[in-house]
């Protein structure tokens, strides 16, 4: 996840991304993801790369960009931490998860200064009968309380 | 049995054992447990086939075991990693007693009552083997549509009063019809798979459960609308189901049911998973036809409707998940027999999901009319924290907050919607009486700023307001004239919005108010309140 690379570097990875969905129809959410799950994130420098290629304009590519929660505009920590706190996990108090990372020092939609943790917020996981859901780096977890929010955040779960 | 020889073999053959590979088991540790199960046949300590299956949908019991036994498949559960050499040595492999121990799954009653349609197959078979579909009945409503022309199709369909299980209940014969009746050569077929309303996960748990249904669907609608292309969108909240659901494409193509000439017949139909990023709005249908072509997830104004200018301004069938797993069944078994299932307009089946504060949360299928009551109360056994239910939300976000007052209502369309509430997806959320209902009415609004994709005012500006106006009643900041405020408010937002995210967002704020008018009158708890907003749009604490 080196992205202090040259711009080069990132208009060649743009640029074989696209390459790779040539074939397939409104392509920008593939290759947006397929440029995030290279680098990262989506980096500015990749936009004008991007509109070239698809033959849209920057303002298209940036408002696509900006408008899905998913993409990110700079990288992520070394562990992703996403805390559900949709109806039916505030149900079982996801709201102590979130009080919880806060007390922590950690702020939600933010990486940590060491870059170690991202703790972000998410609207449902699909997990609603065994709240409170978290996912870390893509695995989820059930039944979490503080305690175990603590193990996952230290990374020891 | 227990053989403790390292190079010994168990004394008989191997022993077929399940442990779901669903997500939400998955999130209670069931692959630890399918982990340790194989470590002990690996060690030749046991003769263990172990098969990943889907889950049988009673999911206060995952990690659920369940062991193929001449008398049936038994189960065992909620098992733990650390239980697995006990129950091994206990003798788990021919169904013996243990604490753990269920019963046949078949036989157990929270099971057995219900009346699995749509869900026939999940748990029951492993998802990705082609042979175990075949062998459980998958593609008879393939191979039925097949021998029809695609006109008798949709008039099955429109016969058996399927409607669509996103949340409108519009019937899906008569979006069909309208696609079938357009000239246009090229056509598509969406499935709406961007599940998105807390408290729903019955789409999840069927692609992961039972990819080749949906894929089977999807064939079906293509055959009867006459299109050639399909795209399955799925919010990216679902990783698992995205993976089972390429890997199954994959298998399918192999088999012959994707691709050309389809089961030899003369249907051509390919499909393709497009995965979401992270919009609530992408639910909506053309939102996420919009996505689809690679643009931000704006509603459209209708018409033009998909139905006539949908997916790249072409004819497209929109139907969810489940409408279109249902409707293999439909196929196999005619309409009729769909048809004498549930009450009023509400035909067939629906898949309620119980899910929040409550004991035992998961699947349950069952014709509709059955009431809230029987739902939360039988199945569900009541809360978890073992607190009176005061309150559940049902049909998701935008779903209706009802008090116990109203448990008894039946479970229909009609008969929710006279009751100023919606069944929506059949999703349902308990609460228990520790819930703040002016905290919930304020997210409601809060969600629908965040989640609003701006293309209309009463939506985009309605909704800040509304948390305003909220956090000024419960203050007590001109109680009355903030009321009535609030009434206008969502008057507008009701007639005044594109789409249903804010002409619904009132319904959840307006129930809170009419049945919880007490939880308005300000110091319960708004103050320790969490933003939702991550950005820092809003500072904390603003009540």
């Amino acid at each position: 996840m080196t992205t202090s690379g040259s711009d080069v570097t990132v208009e060649s990875v743009v640029r074989r991304v696209v390459a790779d969905h040539r074939d397939q129809r409104g392509a920008l959410l593939p290759v947006l993801h397929a440029v995030q799950a290279e680098l990262g994130h989506v980096p500015q420098e990749a936009i004008p790369v991007l509109a070239d290629e698809l033959n849209l304009s920057r303002a298209d590519v940036h408002g696509v960009v900006t408008f899905y929660h998913d993409f990110r505009r700079e990288p992520a920590g070394r562990t992703t931490v996403r805390i559900c706190r949709a109806e039916a996990c505030q149900a079982l108090g996801a709201d102590r998860l979130v009080s919880y990372a806060r007390e922590a020092g950690l702020t939600l939609g933010e990486t940590t200064a060491d870059g170690s943790v991202t703790v972000e917020q998410v609207f449902c996981l699909g997990n609603c009968a065994l709240g409170p859901s978290v996912e870390a780096n893509g695995r989820l977890y059930g039944r979490v309380g503080p305690a175990r929010l603590g193990s996952i955040l230290n990374g020891t779960v | 049995m227990n053989n403790s020889s390292p190079f010994g073999t168990a004394s008989h053959s191997a022993v077929t054992v399940y442990v779901p590979r669903d997500s939400a088991a998955r999130s209670v540790g069931a692959d630890e447990v399918a982990d340790a199960l194989q470590r002990a046949a690996t060690r030749g300590d046991f003769a263990i086939d172990v098969v990943r299956n889907g889950s049988r949908g009673m999911l206060w019991l995952e990690p659920m075991v369940e062991v193929v036994t001449p008398q049936g498949r038994v189960g065992y559960g909620p098992v733990t990693p650390e239980d697995v050499d006990g129950l091994l040595a206990a003798g788990i492999l021919d169904g013996a007693d243990h604490p753990l121990r269920l019963g046949l799954v078949d036989e157990l009653p929270w099971l057995a009552r219900q009346n699995r349609v749509t869900f026939a197959r999940v748990g029951v078979t492993d998802p990705l083997s082609p042979e175990d579909y075949v062998e459980h009945g998958g593609l008879k409503g393939l191979r039925a549509a097949l021998e029809m022309a695609p006109a008798d199709v949709v008039a099955e369909v429109t016969e058996s009063g399927l409607r669509g299980r996103g949340g409108a209940g519009f019937p899906a014969g008569i979006k069909w019809k309208t696609v079938l009746d357009c000239a246009d050569e090229l056509k598509f077929v969406c499935c709406n798979a961007d599940e998105g309303d807390s408290g729903t996960f019955a789409d999840r748990m069927v692609m992961e459960g039972d990819p080749f249904l949906l894929i089977e669907g999807m064939t079906i609608a293509a055959h009867a609308v006459g299109a050639s292309e399909g795209y399955l969108y799925i919010r990216s909240e679902y990783p698992d189901a995205v993976a089972t659901m390429r890997e199954a494409i994959e298998l399918a193509r192999e088999q012959g049911w994707l691709g050309e000439n389809i089961l030899g017949s003369g249907l051509h139909f390919d499909l393709h998973v497009r995965v979401g990023a992270g919009a609530y709005i992408c639910g909506e249908e053309t939102s996420m036809l919009e996505s689809l072509e690679g643009k931000r997830g704006m509603v459209r104004a209708k018409p033009p409707i998909p139905a006539i200018e949908g997916l790249f301004g072409k004819p497209t069938v929109v139907n969810n998940v489940l409408t279109l797993t249902t409707v293999p069944v439909v196929l196999a078994d005619g309409a009729k027999a769909y048809q004498d299932l549930g009450v009023g307009r509400s035909r067939g089946t629906q898949v309620f999901q119980l899910g929040g504060n409550i004991a035992r949360g998961g699947i349950v299928e069952t014709a509709f009319g059955i009431t809230l009551r029987e739902l939360i109360e039988e199945y569900g056994g009541g809360t978890l924290t073992g607190r009176p239910v005061r309150t559940v939300q049902v049909g998701g976000p935008l779903g209706a907050y009802l008090p116990q007052a109203q448990f008894d209502l039946p479970m229909d369309y009609e008969a929710f919607a006279e009751a100023g509430a919606m069944l929506g997806h059949g999703g349902i959320v308990v609460f228990d009486d520790t819930v703040d209902m002016a905290a919930q009415a304020r997210f409601a609004m809060e969600f629908c700023a965040e989640e609003s994709c701006g293309k209309c005012t009463p939506c985009r500006v309605g909704a800040v307001r509304g948390v305003e106006v909220i956090d000024r009643i419960v203050a007590s900041t001109h109680r009355d004239e903030n009321l009535a405020l609030l009434e206008d408010l969502c008057d507008l937002m009701t007639e005044g919005s594109l789409c249903a995210m804010g002409g619904l967002t009132p319904m959840p704020v307006r129930s809170a108010l009419t049945h919880f008018p007490d939880d308005f009158l300000g110091g319960r708890r708004l103050l320790e309140i969490q933003p939702v907003t991550a950005t820092g749009m809003r500072t904390e604490g603003t009540a």
